[in-house]
């Protein structure tokens, strides 16, 4: 309690100082800070960057590691992108951005692993017997 | 009796501080939650189109392959011109905290820029593969290629307009506060298509390119 009490002062401090209009709270909304921007734009150009350099150079030369190690690098960079420049939290909008997001990506998952999943098989079953010369008519 | 006397006294100095709380940040986050649920819808019709690239992507139909007709330089000038747009966002953003009008709208103009230049990039190679008869109907890889990759490119068309809308707002009305809301909207909007991008880059060119 008295750690909201404080974020609200230092909010308050902040609106008197910068805004002449005395328009206040018109947002409600959340603050961006250089530092937060910079700290994300780093590890982004980092996480682009390697895998870029990784299959350009030819570096690893399984394709399956290299795959593995592609979304690895996309799945944190997402998550990167998601808190410095979506500032996304646990606590904005009361936890409903947070909800919706998690809903979100179980339906993208299930979505994405579902469908590759079944089709992968259904191709598997499907296309050898249809190969099959002695299977044609 | 006492006891319930103290209880009752901690309950009257607590209830009202909830209350305060709870009124304090419910009715004006209205647009930026609904704006959160379209992002979220939205990227529920990526994730089906990068569900049927999943399935296809590799149903070349006798034409060409990933690794055939991706240029990844070109890509990696794409990639690093949406994620200098989405910091360049960010710089008008800062302004836009400071409210200084000139500030934001250059650092916006900055953003539409490269957005365009990624557009631009974007169609060249779209009108290479078209020109070399690997255009959308030639497999189903590239069917589906052209659909992904499309609608997010459509998706940043949109968002220049809209951003070109903002500047226009915001040169006329200043940074009054329906403004910065709208500008927070396009913040997401601009961060969210990025997010694709990671998805795109990753998934379909670099993983596309591999033996």
């Amino acid at each position: 309690m008295s750690a909201h009490t404080d974020v609200h002062a230092a909010h308050d401090g902040h609106d008197h100082h910068h805004d002449p209009h005395g328009e206040h709270h018109d947002d409600g909304i959340g603050h961006v800070s250089l530092k937060g921007y910079m700290i994300g734009f780093v590890l982004a150009v980092l996480l682009t960057a390697v895998p870029f350099a990784l299959v350009m150079s030819g570096g690893l030369k399984d394709s399956g590691t290299t795959a593995l190690v592609i979304l690895g690098f996309a799945a944190v960079q997402i998550v990167v992108h998601m808190v410095y420049f979506l500032h996304m939290n646990a606590k904005s909008e009361g936890g409903w951005n947070m909800l919706a997001l998690i809903f979100t990506a179980v339906l993208v998952l299930i979505t994405l692993s579902g469908s590759i999943w079944v089709m992968y098989h259904l191709n598997h079953n499907m296309m050898p017997a249809l190969m099959d010369p002695r299977n044609l008519p | 009796m006492s006891d319930a006397k103290s209880y009752d006294t901690y309950n009257t100095a607590a209830a009202p501080l909830r209350f305060h709380q709870e009124t304090e940040h419910h009715p004006e986050n209205g647009t930026l939650l609904g704006f959160w649920l379209y992002l979220m819808s939205d990227c529920l019709i990526f994730a089906c189109l990068f569900a049927v690239y999943g399935v296809l992507g590799r149903s070349y139909a006798g034409g060409p392959t990933g690794a055939e007709i991706f240029e990844l330089p070109l890509v990696a000038l794409n990639t690093s011109l949406l994620l200098l747009s989405s910091i360049t966002y960010g710089f008008a953003m800062l302004e836009m905290q400071r409210n200084r009008v000139n500030g934001t709208l250059v650092w916006l103009a900055v953003t539409g820029l490269l957005g365009a230049g990624f557009i631009g990039i974007e169609l060249y190679e779209f009108g290479n593969l078209i020109a070399e008869g690997n255009g959308p109907q030639r497999s189903a890889f590239l069917s589906s290629f052209f659909t992904l990759v499309g609608t997010h490119g459509l998706h940043v068309s949109c968002g220049i307009i809209w951003l070109i809308t903002l500047m226009v707002q915001v040169k006329r009305k200043g940074l009054i506060g329906p403004n910065k809301r709208r500008l927070w909207c396009l913040s997401m909007f601009w961060h969210f298509l990025d997010v694709v991008w990671i998805g795109v880059f990753s998934f379909v060119y670099l993983m596309g390119v591999l033996p």
